[in-house]
């Protein structure tokens, strides 16, 4: 089990594989994750399921190397097989248990940032499938990190639109900026928007479609070290209550969602895990131990 | 072996507490069998042995004991595994003050029988001399599955094996053990040495178990029945999401629950350099509880090199937690700050953790749990400087099991509802016990509702 069937390199730092997962690909829904563990000493890595094949049991994740944990992911090779994958995690998005007849009254305008694309997919896969409308934005920093442009488009087809921070491919400017010109320029009209991409750009959305008064739904995807509702790292505020992203979420009504407070989380392990990929990258000279010395 | 006085106990050699401050190896080191034989021959073999009767999994302990006392180490095996899957663990980590020796006869006079290290004794004995579980039952053509693979799941899975049935058990980490693993530290209760051969032990019975599989998620209950072909179901899905006390600056950084400071470090391995899992764990922690997970957790942070702090909201008396682990706890110099309890988490401009503030208490008349309630002393507010705090207030249910199964009766706490004699749920053909059941509370608790559920799946499916 657990074997990758296929490996290919998106970007410098983004890899898509697919991989053997029977009791992932048998049950997951758009919206849900999985729990990714490299070797023995690997962290659990808390992926979004890009993409699945019941037939074939396998899904297809997209991670972006960040961290030491997921460094040591991008060594992986087609053949090689992953210590563990457990899943689906977490709520399937919400229109899954609606109505279809109620849905495809309804248009959907989803907004992905950077590899949030990947999760993004399944979804307007899912609706496509169905008959259900929806617009789609994909936005990132230049046409060099752009991914998926061609599953994207084969689905979305001329309700795609990519922009690029640098002006370097189609659109030039941020998501946000798109979401004004099809909504105030066009006059489009939207009934939910999702938003999936990093926490920053989520916030600017949830700003603008507030304005808007455009529901919006937004996947969060902080730090979490079991995934499955046990150890509390995930929790973040969502309307002054305590939620926890891998039971509760990963999606949530991205007006409640306290953004600040989840981003200043998420720093928590960044020159932790800086400290890790520097020792993997050259050796074990960075040592440092709780309380200062060992 | 100096004088022997039949009043004391024969003491238990451990490590020194500044040595083993500083080190994860097991604190306790056991008896050996001439400490074994002397300290079983305290036993005055009751005709009436309240201890059994104190036990959750009623062990024939006059009958283990007396074996000791002989030196016949694997009929005293023999005698355990008739009741317990787990007596490594066990010998551990059982509260034994407050079951078989809480009641022990010679403890009327002097030290009750150190049971709980004989039980130890007897385990690791027969381990190390490859004494393995026999056995007996004819095959029964009827297949369980057991969710869970934590105390009550192992033993549950373990009783139904040995009576012949076809045992798998779905774990959701990727390692089996439940709290076992994930929870107990290992200078408690050693990862390698101890609970995986008893895992092996119950494997050895015949029981498959499936790790990486969520049960809820992957499959539901009701799928394991119609597609899978279980004739019946046991959810020992254990004890859920921490709890959080609701104050200021619980969000800011270097707060954890307890679930995930010791999850990093026991089943993440996050102490052992190889392993990638971080762990931040400052100069100065304060753990909030007083359970037996608040004394894990503080014991971690210190062997991290941590100045420790409990802050618990009672007195001594009331601490829940095993009354060997705060001795331990405070031989190795972790200060409680009883009587106290937090306000509000402070913090600095990046939201880092830089202290607590905590007010005294005072204990006022009983409440519900027939504890004397803490009540506030008005204006006796301060501030602990600290830059890692502990939140160790228990659990509530983990929903993916209850909220994906049809017709499961659940309480206001969210935990599955049973019969508490048989274990059965309101759906039939499937059992529930330990946390899930009853909220956190303790291993060997788990394994008694683990062996009751087995012995009522088996009367279930011998009557179909």
């Amino acid at each position: 089990m657990f074997e990758i069937i296929k490996a290919e390199m998106l970007t410098d730092n983004i890899y898509k594989l697919v991989v053997n997962a029977p009791n992932v690909a048998h049950a997951c829904q758009p919206g849900q994750f999985l729990i990714v563990r490299t070797d023995e000493y690997s962290e659990r890595i808390a992926l979004t399921i890009c993409d699945y094949d019941r037939e074939a049991q396998t899904v297809t994740i997209v991670l972006q190397a960040i961290g030491a944990s997921t460094m040591k992911m991008l060594s992986l090779k087609e053949g090689d097989r992953f210590a563990d994958v457990a899943g689906p995690l977490g709520q399937p998005s919400e229109f899954v248990h609606e109505d279809i007849d109620e849905l495809k009254k309804k248009k959907y305008l989803f907004v992905a940032g950077g590899v949030g694309t990947a999760p993004v997919y399944p979804q307007i896969k899912w609706l496509k499938e169905r008959g259900i409308d929806f617009d789609v934005i994909v936005g990132t920093k230049s046409r060099d990190t752009l991914i998926l442009e061609k599953e994207m488009e084969a689905v979305a087809g001329d309700h795609l639109y990519i922009t690029t921070d640098d002006g370097s491919y189609k659109r030039h400017g941020m998501v946000t900026s798109v979401i004004e010109d099809l909504v105030k320029n066009e006059g489009r009209h939207y009934d939910v928007c999702v938003a999936i991409g990093p926490m920053i750009m989520m916030k600017f959305v949830v700003k603008l479609t507030k304005e808007l008064d455009l529901p919006t739904i937004v996947s969060m995807n902080p730090i979490m070290v079991d995934g499955t509702g046990m150890c509390g790292a995930c929790r973040l505020m969502v309307d002054g209550q305590v939620k926890f992203a891998c039971v509760d979420g990963p999606e949530f009504d991205g007006f409640k969602v306290d953004f600040d407070g989840a981003m200043k989380r998420m720093a928590l392990y960044k020159t932790e895990e800086g400290r890790k990929l520097l020792e993997l990258q050259e050796g074990d000279t960075h040592k440092g131990n709780c309380g200062g010395e060992k | 072996m100096g004088e022997f006085d039949v009043k004391v106990r024969v003491p238990v050699r451990e490590q020194e507490p500044e040595v083993r401050a500083k080190n994860f190896d097991e604190v306790c080191l056991g008896y050996n069998k001439e400490e074994a034989m002397q300290e079983a021959s305290r036993c005055l073999n009751c005709k009436k042995p309240f201890c059994v009767e104190g036990c959750p999994v009623s062990i024939n302990i006059p009958g283990f004991i007396e074996k000791v006392k002989d030196g016949d180490f694997e009929a005293a095996s023999r005698i355990i595994a008739e009741s317990s899957s787990l007596p490594a663990v066990c010998g551990r980590v059982c509260p034994q003050e407050s079951q078989c020796e809480g009641v022990c006869v010679r403890g009327r006079m002097g030290d009750p029988v150190s049971i709980g290290k004989l039980e130890r004794f007897t385990a690791d004995w027969a381990r190390e001399n490859n004494i393995k579980p026999r056995v007996n039952a004819e095959r029964k053509n009827k297949k369980v599955a057991v969710v869970g693979s934590g105390p009550s799941g192992l033993t549950c899975a373990g009783d139904l094996a040995k009576a012949g049935y076809d045992v798998t058990i779905y774990e959701a980490l990727h390692k089996a053990g439940g709290v076992l693993v994930y929870g107990i530290p290992e200078f408690r209760l050693p990862k390698e040495k101890v609970v995986e051969p008893e895992i092996e032990n119950v494997k050895a019975l015949g029981v498959k178990i499936n790790t990486d599989y969520i049960i809820g998620k992957s499959k539901t209950v009701d799928e394991l029945i119609e597609d899978e072909g279980f004739d019946a179901v046991f959810i020992g899905s254990g004890a859920g999401l921490p709890m959080f006390m609701g104050i200021p600056g619980e969000q800011a950084l270097g707060v954890y629950s307890a679930n995930e400071f010791l999850t990093r470090n026991n089943l993440m391995k996050a102490y052992l350099d190889n392993y990638d899992t971080p762990i931040n764990c400052g100069k100065k922690t304060v753990v909030v509880g007083g359970g037996n997970v608040a004394m894990d957790a503080a014991r971690t942070a210190l062997r991290l090199g941590s100045e420790v702090h409990i802050v618990y909201r009672r007195s001594e008396k009331e601490l829940p937690a095993r009354a060997e682990e705060v001795h331990h706890a405070k031989e190795e110099g972790i200060q409680f700050d009883l009587l106290t309890n937090p306000k509000e988490i402070l913090s600095d401009e990046n939201g880092n953790v830089t202290g607590i503030r905590v007010i005294r208490m005072e204990l006022g008349e009983p409440d519900e749990s027939g504890r004397r309630k803490p009540v506030e002393v008005a204006g006796s507010e301060y501030e602990i400087e600290c830059d890692t705090v502990i939140m160790a207030l228990g659990t509530s249910p983990n929903p993916l099991i209850s909220s994906t199964t049809k017709g499961l009766e659940v309480n206001k706490r969210k935990c599955i509802v049973v019969e508490e004699e048989t274990g059965a749920t309101s759906r039939e053909g499937v059992y529930a016990g330990g946390d899930a059941v009853t909220g956190a509370a303790t291993v060997i608790l788990a394994m008694g509702a683990g062996k009751t559920a087995a012995k009522s799946i088996d009367e279930y499916l011998s009557g179909k």
